[in-house]
């Protein structure tokens, strides 16, 4: 295929004013977070054994992971799919998944009360329970979390290659080859894992049984997840293209992102169609009907994926830039809002509970965030991602 | 192009078989029944008065520490629901004039969703089908407490090391391992403790003589599954008023199970799919000039 702009560090001051103030947001989570492993999790959270999970578990870690699918994505578009022409928006989209799912699997080390046994999670295989759902969930994250540096080390080493420090010099020369190498199989392992893992965390709830409302417990919630992960890892593709094109004045990507938008909402239709349909056949449509704020959750869900299919698959729209980076927060928002309403919305373990995250716990959540947005403005300064050059218009394969 | 596309299509084709015959396979997911030698309880709300001696004595046989915290003057030990200090309670149910009360604890279910949903097994069914914990593989995840219908396991929130507490119908009572201390204390024997089929044929055989006091229903003899604590509630109190939920006789964790295992029976769907895939990586890399792989 023709040349496709080269990726390229970005340079410039890392310590920016906005750098600092994610450090500060860090700095106040990292103190929670030791007062949380000093007096236990209700010091901190909302929690209660009626809500055993809270947005540590919805945002950090089924959101997060969400929206860490671009990678997952991208590599089945451009891999899988073979669509070589969008190549370039790969290395961003795979550091976004590998920062997203870091960050989760930190949340999941503060969120379980009972961290120093995490390492027995992979190293006990005598105690697996194969029935559970978490189990698997569990195991696949940690590899992907795994699968998603390596695919990244490449562009790592690069930089590495050229720097001071022999050690990464060494480390480079050491492991490129070895890592290009296995990149078929890397891949390969990298669509299946989100595969199973993203459907899991749908099959997760189930167990919850009537616990959880009607409009979301469902045979299908494997399948749904799946989906609608896989439209949230465009719109992130998507809405980080744009974000970075403006803030980094970097050429705009705008045509590659219409067609990649019209993928994601012929996805967006297919899993309305799926989401309704299976609603319709189980009867309980009429609970979007009735006066409930779970009916409202409801519909502002379909409403943000309807409007954003609308936005990609109306040719007059589609090629504008603002139009594109909407409908991909609309995705984006309402990927989300179906997280959030399958673990807590529409989550009711009986009357006189409720949970609302306490004001550590909201702090702890922006905190990891702001980590994730700090490695991420490091690492494109200095690390080859997103591709420069004069112009980056797609070349067909 | 073509080629490439018909080999995709027919890994598709042995993909989606799979995907078809998997149900075949998993209806084969058997139906729980208690073990042979099943153990657990009768709870008769109609002989219950209320006054909490099992609450009482199941704190001492369980080193459970009081709870004092809804009273907050740190004169009662006064739970008002299943906590992390509490294994087994009294609650009250009024409407009008008409009251019943209701012993709650873990229901020791035939066929758990706790125990399906802990990861390293920490939750397991032991002799006598009593379910109990073991914290040298419990992560705190607390995938046990979205499980369970009843509400039971209760976590530690307050504490830096937390633990589990649920009944574990006092599996570890000294001198008495698995005799409960709840049943024994009970001046009424409104709750006794005993053999599932004893108490099963028992919960009946009371049923069938005073028809006009009871429910017409044994809960727990095939509510969610089963389980090894059976009820019986006065006449006019539906269960579900006593906080038993309606869940039918389908095990909680059926559904998930089987759409589960339908998908991994055998690892047989992930590696198609992983051959799927990398054929089609390869044959990418191939195609898109990429011979020497990586993400560049």
């Amino acid at each position: 295929m023709s040349s496709h702009a080269t990726p390229a560090p970005l340079g410039g001051k890392i310590w920016t004013p906005f750098f600092q103030f994610l450090a500060g947001v860090f700095a106040v989570s990292v103190i929670l977070m030791i007062w949380r492993f000093v007096a236990g999790l209700g010091a901190v959270t909302g929690l209660s054994d009626a809500y055993p999970w809270g947005i540590w578990i919805a945002f950090d870690v089924v959101i997060g992971t969400a929206l860490g699918c671009g990678g997952y994505a991208m590599a089945l578009l451009v891999y899988i799919f073979n669509r070589g022409q969008y190549h370039p928006l790969v290395r961003p989209a795979v550091l976004t998944s590998a920062l997203g799912y870091t960050m989760a699997a930190i949340a999941i080390n503060i969120d379980v009360g009972r961290t120093p046994y995490i390492y027995k999670i992979p190293f006990m295989p005598h105690w697996w329970n194969l029935n559970s759902v978490l189990l698997e969930v569990a195991l696949c994250v940690m590899a992907y979390v795994a699968v998603l540096w390596f695919e990244l080390a490449p562009a790592l080493f690069e930089t590495w290659r050229k720097g001071s420090s022999s050690f990464f010099r060494w480390l480079a020369d050491t492991f490129d080859p070895i890592i290009r190498k296995l990149m078929i199989p890397i891949l390969a392992i990298g669509v299946l894992l989100p595969t199973m893992h993203q459907s899991s965390l749908g099959a997760l709830m189930m167990l919850a049984g009537n616990k959880l409302h009607g409009l979301w417990q469902s045979p299908l919630l494997p399948l749904l997840f799946l989906i609608s992960c896989i439209g949230m890892g465009y719109a992130v593709v998507v809405f980080e293209a744009h974000l970075s094109s403006r803030a980094f004045r970097r050429p705009s990507e705008a045509p590659m992102l219409a067609r990649l938008g019209v993928v994601t909402g012929w996805i967006t239709v297919a899993y309305l169609a799926i989401r309704l349909g299976d609603l319709v056949v189980r009867g309980k449509l009429g609970l979007a009907f009735q006066p409930s704020f779970q009916a409202l959750a409801f519909w502002v869900e379909i409403a943000l994926f309807a409007g954003a299919a609308f936005l990609m698959l109306t040719p007059a729209r589609r090629g504008r830039a603002m139009t594109q980076f909407n409908a991909a927060v609309m995705i984006i928002l309402a990927g989300s809002l179906y997280r959030i309403d399958t673990y807590l919305t529409g989550y009711n373990p009986g009357d006189n509970w409720s949970y609302f995250p306490a004001l550590p716990e909201i702090l702890i959540t922006l905190g990891i965030l702001a980590l994730e947005i700090m490695a991420y403005l490091y690492i494109v300064k200095r690390y080859p991602i997103l591709a420069g050059g004069s112009s980056t218009a797609p070349a067909r394969a | 192009m073509s080629v490439d596309r018909r080999k995709f299509l027919k890994a598709a084709a042995v993909t989606g078989a799979a995907v078809a015959a998997a149900p075949a396979a998993v209806e084969a997911r058997e139906r729980r029944v208690p073990p042979p030698d099943a153990k657990g309880m009768l709870y008769d709300a109609t002989k219950c008065i209320g006054c909490k001696t099992c609450v009482v004595a199941c704190k001492q046989a369980n080193n459970m520490p009081i709870d004092d915290r809804e009273m907050g003057d740190g004169l009662y030990d006064a739970p008002t629901d299943l906590n992390s200090r509490t294994k087994n309670v009294i609650k009250l149910y009024r409407e009008g004039e008409r009251i019943s009360y209701m012993k709650a604890q873990c229901m020791h279910c035939v066929d758990p969703s706790c125990i399906n949903a802990c990861m390293m097994g920490s939750l397991k069914k032991r002799e006598y089908g009593v379910v109990t914990w073991h914290g040298e593989r419990c992560t705190g995840c607390r995938y046990c407490g979205i499980a369970c219908p009843y509400g039971v396991p209760k976590y530690e929130y307050e504490k830096a090391w937390p633990k589990v507490v649920k009944c574990e119908l006092c599996a570890e009572r000294e001198g008495k391992p698995f005799q409960p201390a709840c049943c024994e204390v009970c001046p009424r024997e409104a709750v006794i403790a005993g053999n599932y089929t004893d108490l099963l044929a028992e919960a009946k055989r009371r049923l069938a003589a005073n028809p006009d006091r009871y429910e017409p229903k044994v809960f727990g003899e095939t509510d969610g599954g089963g389980t090894q604590v059976l009820y019986l509630s006065a006449a006019g109190v539906p269960f579900d008023k006593l906080g038993l939920p309606d869940l039918g006789p389908e095990p909680v964790p059926q559904l998930q199970q089987v759409i589960q295992h339908g998908i991994y029976q055998g690892a047989v769907i992930p590696v198609a799919l992983l051959a799927v895939f990398a054929g089609a990586v390869w044959r990418s890399h191939r195609q898109q000039g990429e011979g020497k792989g990586g993400q560049s």
